[in-house]
């Protein structure tokens, strides 16, 4: 029985007890619904909840793991000689054996029984059906393909029968618990109680399996490339092995590094001014009427994918940038080549600080709001100019808070990919020119995993090094926002 | 000892004292200047917000009509089926040539010298080079069409497109653009006879990937993008708002609530690219799902919503005031009924504004699928969640990278997609709010 006929099984199942649940404890009540202590709903739920939650727990571990155990068991059955090979190579054959054992049902029992004779024949009449094969199979790998599916096949057969028997035992367990005086709906509340629990511990689990997955994936690059080399090597080069030669490149963090800081930097320039500013204007002179359409606008910049910003960067910026610096520098020295790249950092820098402005200035819209109103009417009682309010009370009252938003600013600048993919350039270099390209943390990571290449290899695996530092990078930069805000808050009455 | 306040007498009163300088001009013209800073930097914003929106439009709205050529077409036996053999192999019509039924029809349409071998080059470069495979597949449909003329529009070629639309500056030397002279002349005569006409791009919204811009179109992309929503909504709602009615109702203050506090903000901030590698770490390389398939795109968008819709659905949860919850608890509801039957529904427009905003920009994200390998070519669309497809915003991102002058207007031709799915979106996060959203 396939999985899906199985969970269909267990909901019809589950329904089946709801109904005959419910109804028992309003036959047990004698139709009055006040003798029970809960309402009749409750019941049905307690044995809808027995008959499906431990058949369906059963089934996730069962799915979970009986295929490394069959897995084990069939590879224990290989012959010695294969055993003696290393690992990969085992790895490799397991592979056939997995692939023949799903082409086999697809054949003929005659095309089936001729298979040991014949593995080259095999391997054609296998890959007719759809199912290719790295290489002839071999006879012993027939027989184990044969072994793996009789193994699952039965260990499918023992499951589905557990499964069932677990939801109708529970099904009938919860039926003869029904009484009037039975508290079901308390035992109902505990398990919603345990699934919301489950369910805020998601968000743990998600930061558990970032750190977790990346650090295990970087432990593997470090094993073949030194950490020292990737935190303080100053050339990005990462040669693609070619076979044989034992030499990865180099994979040096700091250029990377400094490009994204460099781009980030450019793009808070950008950001910083004028996103501030809007803010300013917005909560302190805009008139309701202006404010009403001009905050909505600007934050519309905040929606729009970052992927049409990388694009308007490649097709607009850029191109306008490189032109405008032939036409400066042919009035200034009559020699009309470009000074401005079309992917540079400056480009980059200019198209992200653009996108960061909304979040600089709602974040400090919200900040300057916050001040209250007796600070401003002092400043203003005592003679100040609103500008002069602004400058020497409202701006130093919001301060904390102001540079808390631009921290997370920066850490959403640092992360940002698809703009600097596409405007900022490949070339892994050192230099302060911001008319050049240069490139960043992200762009890598993207180059190093959009390609065709072996899951084991460091080119591959430096993402997740990268990745790691990224993601501490940004934590950090949250975190010491945070703290900066919880502790210098002004605090108002 | 009141006259020591009294004016010192004889002093002449006529002149009022100086006023001190408190450099008050000065000081009015830094408010002015103060003001115009803010009213130039909001002006900055949207004035590039501006540029950016009409650089799309003005690029991309021509990609929503399409060059077609409407030719008769001569099936013929001689060269499709010359030996007759279709009845018993029918294998003859998928490999036969169809080029030369283009080639005939367009000598016939111009009047050209069959014998010009130049000639007939450039005319055949003004369809599309999937036009045969167009015909083939007719042909394969109803052999019963050998032999007959029929009429059938034809995707003309990207080049000739732009052409038609205005896009290629033909003051260029010939040899410096992709149409010549000839080209152009043959594409005004069929234009003039109403041969040549622009259509609705239909293919646009319905074809797979191709790596002929007049073929393209967003078809899997839009699919997987739907995938990807349903997975993210089916997910990341019901999981979000469980989360966030323990924290909000259930939790007690401790360690443990204040780390998953903590988390759930940081998680918010996180780059989308470290969701990308840890879908690549986890549910590819740990958990041996399929690669390039958006059920693990939506599980990645998934994780990475969460934090925005636990967010949001707290500050809804907040909202309700404590006197809703007082008085169902006073009726004798329990805390549970109490939090489902009353503070939940009268939250859910918040939750729901909140959800379609978190959607909106799962539909945005790109980053993480790249890394998942959703980049991957795809022709065919998906019939499920588990095989290999690409979504919306990265089909721009693979457009944008063609160098092809075609895949420009494509590129942004897809761009207004997303971004009217997103203006629907947003705007219907709006409605909603305005519509149901209580104030107590």
């Amino acid at each position: 029985m396939g999985t899906s006929i199985i969970l269909l099984c267990l909901v019809v199942l589950g329904a089946v007890a709801y109904l005959a649940a419910r109804s028992r404890a309003t036959a047990l009540a004698g139709g009055k619904s006040s003798a029970l202590h809960s309402r009749p709903g409750y019941y049905g739920v307690y044995a809808a909840i027995w008959a499906v939650l431990p058949a369906l727990i059963l089934l996730c571990a069962w799915l979970a793991i009986s295929p490394s155990i069959i897995e084990s068991s069939v590879r224990g059955a290989f012959p010695d000689d294969v055993k003696a090979q290393p690992a990969a190579q085992q790895n490799l054959n397991y592979g056939m054996v997995s692939a023949i054992a799903r082409g086999l049902p697809l054949l003929t029992a005659d095309e089936v029984a001729g298979a040991a004779d014949d593995p080259a024949g095999l391997q054609a009449k296998l890959a007719a059906k759809g199912v290719p094969l790295a290489g002839p199979p071999q006879p012993y790998m027939i027989e184990a393909a044969q072994k793996l599916n009789a193994e699952s096949g039965s260990s499918r057969l023992v499951m589905t029968a557990l499964v069932l028997v677990l939801a109708v035992a529970g099904a009938f367990y919860a039926l003869r618990e029904v009484a009037p005086r039975f508290r079901a709906r308390n035992r109902v509340e505990r398990v919603m109680l345990w699934g919301l629990l489950l369910a805020s511990s998601i968000a743990i689990l998600t930061t558990i399996g970032i750190v977790l997955s990346m650090l295990t994936e970087a432990a593997h690059f470090f094993a073949a490339v030194p950490a020292a080399d990737f935190f303080f090597g100053t050339v990005w080069d990462p040669r693609f092995a070619g076979a044989g030669s034992s030499s990865f490149g180099q994979f040096g963090l700091i250029p990377l590094l400094l490009g994204t800081l460099y781009i980030g930097f450019v793009a808070m320039l950008v950001a910083v001014p004028v996103g501030l500013f809007a803010a300013i204007y917005m909560a302190e002179y805009a008139a309701p009427r202006v404010r009403s359409i001009a905050k909505p606008l600007l934050e519309v910049l905040a929606g729009i994918p970052t992927i049409v910003y990388g694009f308007f960067a490649l097709v607009t910026v850029g191109p306008f940038l490189r032109d405008l610096s032939s036409q400066v520098s042919g009035l200034l020295s009559g020699n009309y080549t470009n000074f401005i790249q079309a992917q540079s950092v400056l480009t980059a820098g200019i198209v992200m600080g653009i996108m960061l402005i909304p979040y600089v200035s709602s974040l400090s819209d919200d900040i300057i709001t916050a001040v209250p109103r007796a600070l401003r009417d002092g400043s203003l009682g005592l003679g100040a100019t609103r500008s002069e309010t602004i400058k020497k009370v409202v701006l130093p009252a919001a301060l904390p808070g102001i540079v808390g938003a631009l921290l997370m600013t920066a850490s959403r600048a640092i992360g940002e990919t698809m703009i600097v993919v596409l405007a900022a350039g490949v070339a892994a270099r050192i230099q302060i020119n911001p008319f050049e390209p240069m490139t960043t943390v992200t762009v890598k990571i993207v180059n190093q995993l959009t390609g065709d290449l072996e899951f084991t290899s460091p080119q591959t695996l430096v993402a997740f090094a990268l990745g790691i530092t990224l993601f501490f990078i940004t934590l950090c930069l949250n975190i010491y926002a945070l703290y900066i805000v919880r502790k210098y808050r002004e605090q108002y009455e | 000892m009141t006259d020591i306040v009294s004016p010192v007498q004889g002093v002449v009163v006529s002149k009022a004292p100086e006023r001190r300088d408190i450099g008050l001009k000065r000081r009015y013209a830094a408010e002015r200047r103060f003001r115009a800073y803010g009213i130039a930097a909001i002006s900055f914003g949207l004035i590039f917000l501006a540029i950016l929106l009409t650089s799309v439009i003005s690029k991309g709205y021509t990609a929503f009509q399409q060059t077609a050529i409407t030719l008769p077409i001569e099936f013929s036996e001689k060269t499709i089926d010359p030996n007759n053999k279709r009845a018993t192999d029918p294998s003859v019509l998928v490999a036969a040539n169809y080029a030369p039924l283009i080639r005939d029809a367009m000598i016939k349409a111009l009047n050209l010298n069959p014998s010009s071998r130049p000639d007939l080059r450039d005319a055949a470069a003004m369809i599309s080079k999937g036009a045969p495979i167009q015909l083939r597949d007719m042909v394969v449909a109803d052999p019963s069409l050998i032999g007959k003329t029929v009429s059938v529009t034809l995707l003309a070629d990207a080049n000739i497109d732009s052409a038609n639309k205005g896009q290629i500056d033909l003051n260029v030397d010939e040899k410096n653009r992709k149409v010549n002279d000839k080209q152009v002349g043959w594409m005004n005569q069929l234009a003039a006879d109403g041969t040549l006409h622009k259509k609705f791009n239909t293919g646009l919204f319905v074809n797979g990937n191709s790596s002929r811009p007049e073929a393209a179109g967003l078809g899997v992309a839009l699919i997987g993008s739907l995938y990807l929503m349903l997975i993210v909504l089916a997910l990341s709602l019901p999981i979000g708002v469980a989360a966030s009615i323990y924290l909000e109702e259930f939790a007690p203050k401790n360690k443990l609530t204040d780390l998953i506090e903590v988390n759930i903000n940081n998680l918010a901030a996180v780059p989308s690219i470290v969701y990308g590698l840890l879908g690549l770490a986890v549910f590819i390389n740990f958990a041996g799902l399929p690669r390039s398939a958006s059920l693990v795109g939506g599980l990645v968008l998934s994780l990475m919503t969460l934090p925005t819709i636990i967010i949001a659905t707290r500050a809804a949860l907040r909202a309700v005031p404590p006197s809703i919850r007082a008085a169902a608890l006073g009726l004798g509801a329990s805390k549970m009924q109490m939090v489902f039957h009353h503070v939940l529904p009268l939250a859910m427009p918040g939750i729901l504004t909140g959800t379609i905003i978190g959607l909106a920009h799962a539909l945005g994200e790109t980053a993480p699928l790249l890394l998942i390998g959703m980049v991957a070519f795809v022709a065919n669309a998906p019939a499920t969640p588990m095989e290999p497809s690409t979504a919306l915003p990265v089909q721009v991102y693979m457009w944008a990278n063609e160098a092809e002058r075609a895949f420009v207007e494509r590129t942004s031709g897809a761009i207004i997609v997303l971004l009217l799915f997103l203006v629907v979106m947003n705007f219907g996060a709006i409605l909603l709010r305005r519509r149901f959203e209580r104030r107590w």
